[in-house]
């Protein structure tokens, strides 16, 4: 944790109420999201109870499984989420804009340009907290690898239509959710503490409820005590007045309500099952019926709270204006979604279920350029993610006291002018370290020179550098600040004299920052087919991963 | 009967044995694990020299620039005469000047310039640019421990066969972002290039130096106890080979009665009353700062093997180490203050492979109320207690023992992972157990 996002927490403490940690918002929010609150059967690994879904926050579907280990019971609640969900999805496959993509010609090898399609908007799925995003992923795994019938007529339980494409996209979105600063699947609890430092830890931060009622508190009410009462208040039964954001359910509601409703179903199936006549049947068909409407009551009286807060957690982010670079981010989601969307188009099998090496490590380094480009933006977006990274020492703010301009050695000479900068701040400068302020949207780098002795001790202008060392790491910083020099090394155009604008003037305010702006792609690995022996050579072949499939060797203790 | 331990002979006989496997063996790859200061640096160099001389042309692959040059130095400093192409980026200043005294060493910022060079050295990141070219039939991978298993993917392309070498107690490579969800499979990008290598090819011969050159007497059973528990190693020395004396005698202070007991033993440890602070604990700082001040003050000297005579104790052989960045640009700052601008001070990731003589430590636990994974780590702790050649002085709060008590490890178990013995919570309480032996109250 940040000294600032420490200083936030202790502030929200003293004040009972959360403090702002950004003054942006950070995330992309759609305007029509489609919100998912999932709840899911204790000691039952992926059986779904219910869920509600839907875009419309007046009128959310509700979605129930009255006896979660029946398995014909769960296929028709996937098929229901696939009809709600897939339209959705669609609804934004259709619309797209002409864009450029660099391929390489298998032809010549060169890298040229393509003309492709890329969906215009792209549908965002929101689920209340972390746990929710794990169980995404869960149905994922669970749906995309299942048959229907139209797919294998031999299979033996078919899927209902639609259902592993439903499983293949919950996949793709899962997997993007691990993307650093990716928006197409958002877990409420986390873009809310992204924005807003509690009083309590990030472990509690996960109770959707009690995250509200830190930022959010009623009136009379200070955020400590309403988390409190959002996180332990039970009524008269027992019940939880906050359930929890799922998809775990509290075990009060299990064991009290959820428990005698699904075994008074189970009883009535039963009875209808072994009903002799028409009339009998009809009997029992209403109590099944009422069975049945019992456990649906149930369900959506532990979620719709849980929806309303989702929607009330949007509101409270909508009024954040979006970064500027969330929207940039955002195309970044745009261009995932469509290339899912061509791949299933294009008839691709799902997903595998495991990563080969070579899509791991890419995935890998993709994740660590899309985490170091989101920190840098997001502090370039907003002046109090900026002020941590200076609290950090690794950027600082200032006055420009001092231009005076050099030149590079060499034939062509080009300007290096030395920019004087007054700072409070104290930055981690370390020797000739890079440092960089945004010009016009791109970053301009400039070399550390040195610490400018305060009292003016008669350093030559100029005369800083390799020669005199130039470096006074201590001592610089008085009441006036610290006087950084720095040496200005580009984006100052092609010719002997510096571009207009391109050189800060005396007086400017200027931010430089420790860490760069943009990430380099890095280094282009081997396709898979092409894996190297190294990592077990090409995927598929038997010897690759032999630990994966072979059961372990019978050891002396397995025979005891 | 008790054969004496020659750790001359030692040493050279696992070398022999690694170059024979090197040079004349049939598998793809050669790994070697060297504890700290056991020579890896010049068994690389020797490697390379013999291969080359073998007239078999190499590629020599290292993680960071400042490894890559000082492998050229070490080249060239063996055999001036060898040719040797140094592969380098084209960013400003990709390499340290000195290189530009050699005469026989070719610097391009391509590949291709540098055909035919018998040996051509670069780091990792450099190599995974380089394409299309025919493939080295020997590589030497250095520091293959600290190197990602993303990063052996990238350029395994690029050679037949390689040997890896590289210190498994050091700290493991680690990632930005999370990477459980690949946990257990044998090529795990986050993993180390060994484990993948090894996962792959597990018949592959794997090596071992056995004597430690760098750390004195006093230091070699502790870290070897503390950190390679299964794969002991000796030190070189003995007991009397190294001292460590100063000229000015103790002003009873803290700091310089724990300098002596550490000039005595090998080992000081200087401890502040027990408290929770920021990670730059201002009082941790301080103290740090003023052993540093005071051993330049007292007129120290080294005696060791290596000269007849003792060599001063100047601020180039001591080093600060801490565990993040912002305390080590805080001791900076107060070494300025007292004026002592020219001692290494940084983190256990820089450090790592580094010598000095004298190493002053800032426990990674010191004042902290959690002990966290990225606290406990091993190879942290194994680092910062093993860059010395004379002794170690740690800079610690009291109550580490009892905070570890509230802490143990509770990192999920991932199936398919190798559990890595020892935890960092085990290591870190063998070394307090020792160090509590040289313990200096603060203003006591």
């Amino acid at each position: 944790m940040s000294l600032i996002t420490t200083l936030a927490r202790l502030e929200a403490v003293d004040t009972g109420r959360a403090q702002p940690l950004a003054t942006v918002r950070h995330r992309h929010l759609s305007d029509r999201p489609l919100v998912f609150v999932p709840l899911t059967t204790a000691g039952e690994a992926g059986a779904p109870l219910g869920a509600l879904v839907g875009t419309d926050r007046d009128a959310p579907r509700l979605l129930v499984v009255p006896q979660p280990r029946d398995r014909d019971l769960r296929f028709a609640f996937l098929a229901e989420l696939a009809d709600v969900v897939l339209p959705y999805i669609d609804s934004y496959a259709e619309d797209v804009e002409a864009a450029e993509r660099n391929e390489t010609d298998p032809e010549t090898g060169k890298r040229v340009k393509v003309e492709v399609e890329l969906c215009a908007d792209a549908p965002q799925l929101i689920v209340p907290s972390r746990a929710g995003i794990d169980f995404v992923r869960l149905l994922g795994r669970s749906m995309r690898f299942r048959r229907t019938a139209e797919q294998d007529p031999e299979t033996p339980h078919p899927a209902p239509p639609r259902v592993p494409l439903l499983g293949r996209w919950l996949t793709h979105y899962g997997e993007r959710a691990r993307v650093p600063g990716s928006s197409l699947l958002l877990a409420l609890t986390d873009v809310l503490s992204r924005h807003w430092a509690t009083g309590q830890s990030s472990l509690e931060d996960q109770h959707l409820g009690a995250l509200l009622a830190w930022i959010d508190p009623p009136d009379d009410e200070s955020g400590a005590e309403a988390a409190l009462r959002a996180e332990l208040q039970r009524d008269a039964k027992g019940q939880l007045v906050c359930p929890p954001a799922g998809p775990a359910t509290d075990p009060a509601f299990d064991n009290k309500l959820l428990a005698p409703a699904i075994e008074r179903y189970d009883r009535a199936r039963t009875a209808l099952a072994a009903a002799e006549d028409g009339i009998e049947a009809d009997d029992r068909l209403g109590e099944l019926t009422a069975a049945e409407r019992q456990i649906r009551d149930l369900v959506a009286s532990r979620t719709r709270p849980t929806w309303d807060a989702v929607w009330r957690g949007l509101d409270l982010l909508r009024a954040l204006p979006e970064g500027a670079h969330a929207t940039d981010r955002w195309t970044r989601d745009r261009w995932s979604f469509t290339g899912h969307r061509d791949r299933v188009l294009a008839g691709e099998p799902p997903q595998p279920r495991r990563d080969d090496a070579v899509t791991a490590a890419n995935k890998l380094a993709t994740r660590e350029r899309e985490q170091a480009r989101l920190e840098a933006q997001e502090a370039l977006d907003d002046p109090l993610v900026m002020a941590g990274r200076r609290l950090a020492g690794e950027a600082f703010a200032g006055e420009v006291t001092d231009v005076v301009m050099a030149y590079s050695e060499g034939k062509r000479p080009s300007p290096r002018p030395l920019v004087t900068v007054r700072t409070d701040d104290r930055p981690h400068l370390g020797e000739r370290a890079k440092v960089y302020r945004s010009l016009g949207g791109k970053p301009q780098a400039a070399e550390f020179v040195g610490y400018e002795g305060n009292g003016g001790n008669g350093e030559e202008q100029g005369g800083y550098g390799e020669e005199h060392g130039g470096y006074q790491s201590g001592g610089a910083l008085d009441d006036n600040g610290a006087l950084v020099v720095l040496r200005v090394v580009d984006k100052m155009g092609r010719g002997k004299e510096p571009e207009t604008g391109s050189v800060p003037e005396k007086g400017d305010l200027v931010c430089f920052t420790l860490f760069e702006h943009e990430q380099r792609g890095g280094a282009k690995l081997p396709d898979p087919e092409e894996t190297p022996w190294t990592h077990g050579g090409p995927p598929g072949e038997t010897e690759a991963t032999p630990q994966l499939h072979a059961p372990d060797a019978v050891t002396e203790e397995d025979v005891l | 009967m008790t054969t004496v331990f020659d750790p001359g002979a030692e040493a050279a006989r696992a070398t022999d044995a690694i170059l024979c496997d090197t040079l004349h063996g049939t598998h793809r790859g050669v790994v070697v694990d060297s504890p700290p200061g056991a020579g890896k640096s010049t068994l690389v160099v020797r490697a390379a020299l013999e291969l080359a001389d073998a007239g078999r042309p190499l590629m020599v692959i290292a993680q960071t620039n400042a490894q890559v040059d000082d492998l050229v130095l070490r080249l060239a400093e063996k055999n001036p005469e060898l040719p040797v192409g140094r592969l380098h980026s084209s960013d400003a200043d990709p390499y340290d000047k000195a290189l530009d005294d050699l005469p026989n060493v070719r610097k391009s910022a391509k590949a291709g310039d540098l055909a035919g060079l018998d040996v051509v050295i670069s780091t990792a990141a450099k190599w995974a640019h380089v394409k299309g070219v025919e493939p080295w039939r020997h590589a030497i991978v250095d520091e293959a421990y600290q190197m990602r298993s993303d990063a052996l993917l990238a350029v395994a392309g690029l050679f037949e066969r390689a040997l890896f070498v590289g210190d498994p107690g050091q700290l493991d490579p680690f990632a930005i972002v999370g990477s459980e969800q690949w946990a257990g499979l044998s090529y795990d990008p986050s993993a180390s290039a060994v484990t993948t290598l090894l996962a792959h090819n597990p018949e592959l011969p794997q090596h071992r130096l056995p004597v430690s050159w760098r750390l004195p007497a006093s230091a070699a059973p502790l870290v070897s106890d503390a950190f390679y528990p299964f794969t002991p190693f000796r030190s070189g020395t003995g007991h009397g080979d190294r001292r460590l004396t100063f000229a000015v005698a103790s002003d009873g202070s803290g700091p310089d009665r724990v300098i002596d007991e550490a000039a005595e033993s090998g080992w000081g440890l200087l401890e502040l009353p027990a408290r929770h602070t920021p990670r730059t604990d201002p009082e941790a700082i301080r103290a740090l700062a003023q052993v540093v001040r005071r051993l330049l003050d007292r007129g120290g000297a080294a005696t060791s093997e290596r000269a007849p005579d003792p060599a001063p104790l100047t601020a180039d052989r001591i080093a600060v180490g801490t565990a993040h960045r912002d305390q080590a640009a805080a001791v900076r700052s107060a070494l300025a203050e007292l004026g002592v601008p020219e001692v290494t001070v940084d983190t256990a990731n820089r450090l790592q492979g580094r010598e000095y003589d004298v190493t002053v430590v800032l426990h990674p636990l010191s004042g902290r109320p959690d002990a966290t994974a990225f606290h406990l780590e091993t190879g942290r702790l194994c680092v910062l207690a093993s860059r010395h050649r004379h002794a170690c002085i740690v800079v610690c709060r009291a109550g580490v023992t009892d905070l570890l008590d509230d802490h143990p490890s509770t990192e999920p178990v991932q199936l398919g992972v190798t559990v890595k013995f020892p935890d960092g919570w085990e290591a870190n309480h063998a070394v307090l157990s020792h160090l509590s032996e040289h313990r200096v109250a603060w203003g006591s």
